[in-house]
């Protein structure tokens, strides 16, 4: 198992907001969790990215077999993980191909390979901003800065297609998309996507899993996952709402 | 007590200035002599400023002035290679080059050159030999004899400095470089005084330097006079690399006539204990002053910047941007007083000082102050003391950059708004590089001034300029 997360408890500031999930993931596979608002869907994926300020009072969260809760955040992502943020962060000042430099040089230092050459990493960067339709020059543009909704959600994706995670996070990458983005972005995983990775992608609304058609679909309710099927939950989700899986977890409890 | 030891300097200095008399007064023409003993008596009554002086409460000069400074009155010839010093490496930027060692100016063929295009440049000693009436016309007219004591000790001890003229009409090439060297073995006190005249529809481009090469303790009491004439336009790049047991006051007088233009950026990357007192003074309608500066402090490094901006005329413009990353102990200041006077109307004035703090016994204390007499005015002011944005931070992390990474990346970041300022393609790269590696703590101050630092082959980490590959 590439992810396994065991008993699962979360909290924020003392107050708890995971509360013993459970959740396994293959290389290969897609797996969508879906639920209503607030309820733990980005707090599981800053825990799994190491975010300062998540404290997991419990259970574990094995990577590649090795329980990875002491890591920092930056080893996290030279091991693999990738989180692609609900609200990318804008950093005036640092170039986006300052930056993704940066990243590459890190993870490669990591590894132990040399750093990239200029040419490389250029051709790398042309490459990758044709897989998700980006045309501006990023050279001149600061991280995030300035970027319209759309554009920092495709900067995201592109951000994860230099990097090649062997585990990617999308948290909410399709709010506040235009169909046209939707498809981009979509596209961009479904490209990126092979036998030797697998993606966790948290979403509100069934809309991207038209066109990211994942393995599993879990439904995350009060902290836990209550519900786990196939590609057919998450079109009944679509057509009945949240309320009878509200209903059915208040009867169990 | 301090006091006495305050005093003491003060009057070891009093006593030197009778037994110099004659070298003090030798090369001076009637103006400078003049000057020289007004100069001598402010000094006498204001002496060394104190903390409990208004403008001085955030600076101590306690320590920086107990020890026992020797000035130089008469150049000695060290055994130094003026050649070695300033010798540019840099091809893609080429400068004309004067400078200061000791406070002296140092020369391999002529103390005072006239370039191709009319310029003069060289010793202000020099300066009032062969060109009296330049020197008179213009000596005096930027700066305030009264400001402090040290404004007035310098009007009474400095010797020598760096002339320039610029004619009507004519637009320097090349920037001219001011390379202000300290190498001495004991202690000095050095006062050097500098004048720069820009006639009509002239324009001209200076960079600055200050420069220590050993690890003496000195004290350096520079005044900087700029006189920008109608329709004229002067760069000016200040740099400050010295070492921590330097104490430096660095006072730069700008005047602008009708229509003239000003872009001072003081860069501080080191030095024990640094005063900027940068005064602008809007004398004719439709100036426009750019006035940025940024501040990399460690250790118990102190930076004091005292900016004064007076709008004394309608339609003038000016903008301060003043930016400061505070690590370990160090301390800064930023006091900006900007007066528009009852005349000026239609100003536009603005003050931002922003301020990076990365530990919590760093220090910053921000004072904006507008003084208002006009009635149509647009002013602006903003000071803010802040932390590393943790989101960013978190952000960065999550690629793969580690925590010294992530912070150096977002420390250039923020010193990068007043490094972009810089007009000049490979000065900016220059001191791009500077600022990089003082974040990463890789500068020393045996990197001298500016054009010598840098190794343009080398690679470095972060710096990847892709518009050029």
């Amino acid at each position: 198992m590439l992810l396994n997360i065991k008993n699962l408890h979360v909290e924020i500031d003392g107050k708890e907001i995971i509360s013993g999930l459970n959740l396994g993931i293959n290389k290969g596979e897609i797996h969508a969790i879906m639920g209503p608002n607030g309820t733990g869907k980005s707090t599981l994926a800053y825990a799994i990215a190491g975010r300062e300020g998540y404290e997991v009072t419990k259970g574990e969260i094995i990577y590649k077999g090795e329980n990875i809760l002491n890591w920092e955040p930056d080893k996290r992502a030279n091991e693999g993980i990738f989180l692609g943020f609900q609200y990318p962060v804008e950093i005036p000042g640092v170039s986006m191909t300052n930056f993704m430099r940066t990243a590459i040089n890190a993870q490669r230092e990591y590894r132990e390979q040399g750093s990239i050459s200029g040419k490389d990493f250029l051709a790398r960067m042309e490459e990758k901003k044709k897989l998700v339709e980006i045309h501006t020059k990023l050279t001149s543009r600061s991280v995030n800065e300035g970027f319209s909704g759309g554009e920092k959600k495709k900067n995201e994706i592109f951000q994860m297609a230099m990097l090649e995670p062997t585990m990617a996070v999308l948290d909410e990458t399709d709010s506040g998309l235009d169909i046209d983005a939707l498809k981009i972005v979509a596209n961009g995983v479904n490209l990126i996507k092979n036998e030797e990775n697998a993606f966790l992608i948290i979403t509100h609304y069934q809309r991207l899993l038209d066109y990211i058609v994942p393995d599993f679909v879990h439904v995350l309710y009060d902290g836990k996952i209550v519900k786990s099927g196939g590609k057919k939950l998450a079109e009944q989700l679509e057509e009945q709402g949240y309320e009878w899986i509200k209903e059915e977890f208040e009867r169990v409890s | 007590m301090n006091n006495s030891q305050q005093i003491s300097l003060k009057e070891r200095f009093e006593k030197q200035f009778e037994e110099h008399k004659k070298n003090l007064y030798k090369h001076d023409t009637r103006k400078v002599a003049e000057y020289r003993s007004q100069g001598y008596d402010a000094f006498r009554r204001l002496g060394f400023p104190t903390r409990k002086l208004e403008d001085w409460k955030n600076t101590d000069l306690k320590k920086a002035l107990e020890t026992d400074y020797k000035q130089e009155f008469e150049l000695t010839h060290e055994e130094v290679n003026v050649e070695d010093l300033f010798e540019c490496k840099v091809h893609d930027f080429d400068t004309e080059i004067s400078s200061l060692l000791n406070g002296w100016y140092v020369y391999t063929d002529s103390p005072l050159k006239k370039l191709p295009d009319g310029t003069i440049m060289g010793s202000l000693a020099k300066a009032m030999k062969e060109y009296p009436d330049l020197v008179d016309q213009y000596y005096g007219e930027a700066f305030r004899l009264e400001q402090n004591g040290f404004t007035a000790m310098n009007t009474a001890f400095a010797q020598d400095g760096v002339f320039i003229y610029v004619p009507d009409n004519v637009k320097v090439k090349r920037p001219i470089q001011l390379i202000n060297i300290i190498n001495k073995n004991e202690n000095i006190f050095i006062q050097n005084r500098n004048l720069v005249v820009i006639g009509k529809n002239a324009e001209l481009t200076m960079v600055h330097c200050d420069d220590s090469v050993n690890h003496n303790i000195s004290f350096t009491n520079s005044l900087t006079e700029a006189v920008i004439g109608e329709n004229a336009g002067l760069d000016h790049y200040k740099l400050q690399n010295l070492n921590n047991n330097s104490s430096l006051i660095n006072s730069s007088f700008f005047s602008l006539e009708k229509n003239s233009r000003l872009k001072a950026n003081a860069i501080t990357l080191n030095g024990g204990l640094i005063r900027n007192n940068i005064h602008v003074s809007l004398n004719g309608e439709n100036g426009a002053a750019d006035v940025y500066g940024v501040f990399l402090l460690d250790r118990e490094q102190h930076v004091d910047n005292q900016v004064f901006i007076d709008h004394r005329m309608p339609n003038c413009y000016s903008n301060e941007l003043f930016k400061g990353i505070l690590d370990e102990k160090s301390t800064g200041v930023f006091n900006g007083h900007i007066m528009v006077r009852k005349d000026a109307q239609i100003t536009n004035a603005y003050q931002n000082n922003k301020n990076l703090l990365l530990t919590d016994e760093a220090k910053m204390n921000a004072k904006p102050f507008l003084e208002i007499y006009a009635d149509d005015v647009k002013c602006s002011h903003g000071a803010t003391v802040g932390q590393l944005d943790k989101e960013a931070m978190f952000y960065l992390k999550s690629r793969g950059i580690d925590a010294d990474k992530a912070r150096t990346l977002l420390m250039y970041a923020f010193a990068a708004e007043v490094i972009e300022k810089i007009s000049i393609e490979p000065l900016k790269v220059r001191i791009d590089d500077m600022v990089k590696r003082r974040l990463r703590g890789e500068l020393s101050v045996c990197d001298r001034c500016v054009l010598h630092c840098s190794e343009p082959e080398k690679e470095i980490e972060f710096d990847i300029d892709l518009s050029k590959i």
